[in-house]
């Protein structure tokens, strides 16, 4: 399904992830934005977005790779990834998107502990995934950081700050991203 | 969206620049980036940034270099330093250079983000704090002088658009509100402001010496006259003439000065050639020359001639609203010439002095603040060294007057006792009753003081 205007979540780690948790995922993201999403699967993160030294991958170098090899339906890409991310200046980033653009990448490598390191619950880390795919996606359709940190769009820092966040934009942000949907619409 | 602020990166690789811009954004920030020190320095040459996040080591110019530059371009922005290579002689040079911190490659996310997040805050909060004194302290200026009160409002308006005519300007107003002040800020806001402003007291004068003053005098005019001289009215050529104390000059003065005004010409005294008129002239008195008028002691077509534009300062106990702006205006201005930390009236000195009933006017609280900075141990100045007492709980020097004396008689009891207690000296005595010389000297000459009571 490559229709105008959908979504596409791409997994692309390098273990496994269970596939209900991302059908759950998909289904809660094409709810939220009420975009046509699909899913799709590839051979792992781009090797060249890997820095050796730091053992992390370069979200930033994630995100041109998405935007040069995506396929021409979609309208967004968020790659879903188990690899670490990082950015050049930080020790991580959760995910990466382009604000009022096209490619968001999210890594679930961090979700997947609790703040002291240890393995945290299965249904904790699917809550956490869902709160970043729909947060990096938020930033591809405009939105931005959020001061209420309840919202969806609050910065996170640490697993606590994602834990600590609903599962919802709040409403100046909800309406906020109908009219950024709208125009990007009308743009097209 | 509301605007956060903008970011400018600085960073040789392309890669920090473009995941820390992409970074930033998702805060909603402006990011912008540049490669090197001179596309830096001509982006902030440009427009101003709220924040600047600066990579130490950089081919060509280094962050040290920029950090210089910066400073001198936009020295409100905050400079971020970072580094991969965190020595303590580069980090001490950076602060010492004004750098706002220093980030160690790679930083926590929650580093980053707390740091900008202060810096805008400060920044925002820092609007604010400017925006809200703006309006707090909505005040009325003309010159010299600063005023919240809407009187006062109304004597700068009439005060500018008579400075833009040549009309006469007759101000009135009690001892000590600024008669002079106001008369210098018309000058300065006039036409005339490049020409002379001359001031004549008429009261400090005889009536020959004070026609003398006025119209200057020719060689052997008079016995001492050994060469001529220039008088006010001409030495105020292509200016201004400022007559103070109009209203106690005599009668025959009264008469030359109308027959000048009407003219436009005059005489020196002893002389033969008429000589023009080129002086703006502003009169002021504390007398109610409307009364002078009625009694016949002032010539009523002197008085129209010179109510021309009639401007009445207001007394300082009818624009109370004005005593905190004006003891900071004083304040700050003892500060620099006593070369002394002076902050504030503190919040008990404001009380006694808002209290206060200011009979000497503007003149008095500037004496008495100046007092109470010379006294002030501290930046702020408190009720003590204001050693401002109200009058009823005063003790009089002259004991409690008696029930029979009036307003009048009591004032002149009291200002012979301050001559005794100053043996007599004019200017010690003037400065101790809150007034000035001159009208001192009205006052002595009214209520007939001899030094011999």
């Amino acid at each position: 399904m490559d229709a105008e205007g959908a979504i596409q979540l791409t997994w692309m780690g390098r273990g496994d992830i269970h596939p209900d948790i991302l059908e759950r995922v998909r289904r809660q993201v094409e709810g939220t934005f009420d975009r046509p999403t699909d899913l799709r699967v590839a051979n792992g993160p781009p090797e060249e977005a890997l820095d050796r030294k730091r053992g992390q991958y370069s979200s930033t170098m994630i995100l041109r790779w998405i935007v040069t090899t995506m396929a021409s339906g979609p309208t967004k890409v968020l790659g879903i990834t188990d690899v670490d991310l990082f950015i050049p200046v930080l020790t991580f980033v959760f995910g990466e998107a382009q604000v009022r653009g096209a490619a968001a990448v999210v890594s679930i490598a961090r979700l997947r502990l609790t703040y002291d390191e240890r393995p945290a619950s299965s249904p904790l880390v699917e809550a956490r995934l869902l709160k970043e795919c729909l947060h990096e996606l938020g930033h591809t359709f405009g939105l931005v950081h959020c001061s209420d940190s309840l919202c969806l769009m609050s910065r996170s820092n640490s697993v606590l700050d994602v834990d600590q966040k609903g599962a919802r934009f709040c409403r100046d942000c909800r309406q906020r991203l109908w009219e950024l949907m709208d125009e990007e619409r009308d743009e097209s | 969206m509301k605007f956060k602020g903008s970011i400018l990166v600085v960073d040789d690789e392309e890669i920090v620049r473009d995941s820390l811009a992409s970074w930033l954004q998702e805060d909603g920030y402006r990011a912008d980036t540049a490669p090197d020190g001179p596309t830096a320095l001509a982006k902030l040459a440009q427009q101003p940034y709220n924040i600047l996040l600066v990579d130490l080591k950089m081919p060509g110019m280094d962050g040290l270099q920029v950090l210089a530059q910066a400073k001198n371009l936009q020295p409100d922005a905050p400079v971020i330093i970072m580094t991969a290579y965190a020595t303590v002689d580069t980090a001490v040079q950076a602060m010492k250079q004004g750098a706002y911190d220093y980030l160690v490659k790679p930083f926590e996310p929650e580093e980053l983000s707390l740091l900008v997040g202060k810096l805008t805050n400060a920044q925002a909060l820092r609007r604010e704090n400017v925006l809200l004194r703006k309006a707090l302290k909505r005040q009325f200026d003309f010159k010299d002088m600063a005023s919240k009160s809407s009187k006062m409002e109304a004597v700068f308006q009439l005060a500018r658009t008579a400075a833009k005519s040549s009309s006469t300007v007759l101000i009135l107003g009690e001892s000590g509100t600024g008669k002079e002040l106001l008369a210098r800020a018309i000058h300065a806001e006039s036409p005339r402001r490049d020409g002379p402003f001359v001031g004549v007291s008429c009261v400090a004068l005889t009536e020959t010496l004070l026609e003398s003053e006025l119209f200057g005098y020719e060689k052997g005019a008079f016995t001492g006259a050994v060469g001529g001289a220039r008088g006010k009215f001409e030495l105020a050529a292509g200016g201004t003439l400022f007559l103070d104390e109009i209203g106690d000059i005599s009668p025959k003065l009264q008469l030359d000065l109308l027959r000048v005004l009407d003219a436009r010409e005059f005489r020196r005294v002893g002389g033969s050639q008429l000589i023009k008129v080129d002086a703006r002239i502003i009169a002021a008195t504390n007398r109610d020359l409307k009364k002078l008028v009625e009694s016949g002691t002032f010539r009523e077509d002197l008085y129209y001639r010179l109510n021309v534009i009639p401007v009445t300062l207001p007394p300082l106990r009818e624009r109370k609203e004005d005593i905190p702006l004006l003891a900071e205006h004083f304040l700050a201005q003892f500060s620099t010439e006593m070369r002394k930390p002076l902050e504030a009236v503190s919040a008990e000195g404001l009380e006694v002095l808002m209290a206060h009933d200011w009979p000497g006017n503007v003149r008095e609280l500037r004496n008495v603040l100046e007092r109470g900075a010379v006294l002030a141990r501290g930046p702020i100045i408190t009720p003590i060294e204001l050693e401002l007492v109200e009058p009823a709980s005063a003790p009089s020097p002259l004991g409690a007057p008696e029930p029979a004396d009036s307003l009048k008689d009591v004032e002149r009891k009291h200002i012979i006792s301050t001559l005794r207690q100053h043996n007599w000296n004019i200017t010690r005595s003037a400065k101790a009753l809150g007034i000035d010389r001159v009208t001192l000297y009205n006052k002595i000459k009214r209520y007939q003081i001899r030094e011999t009571e």
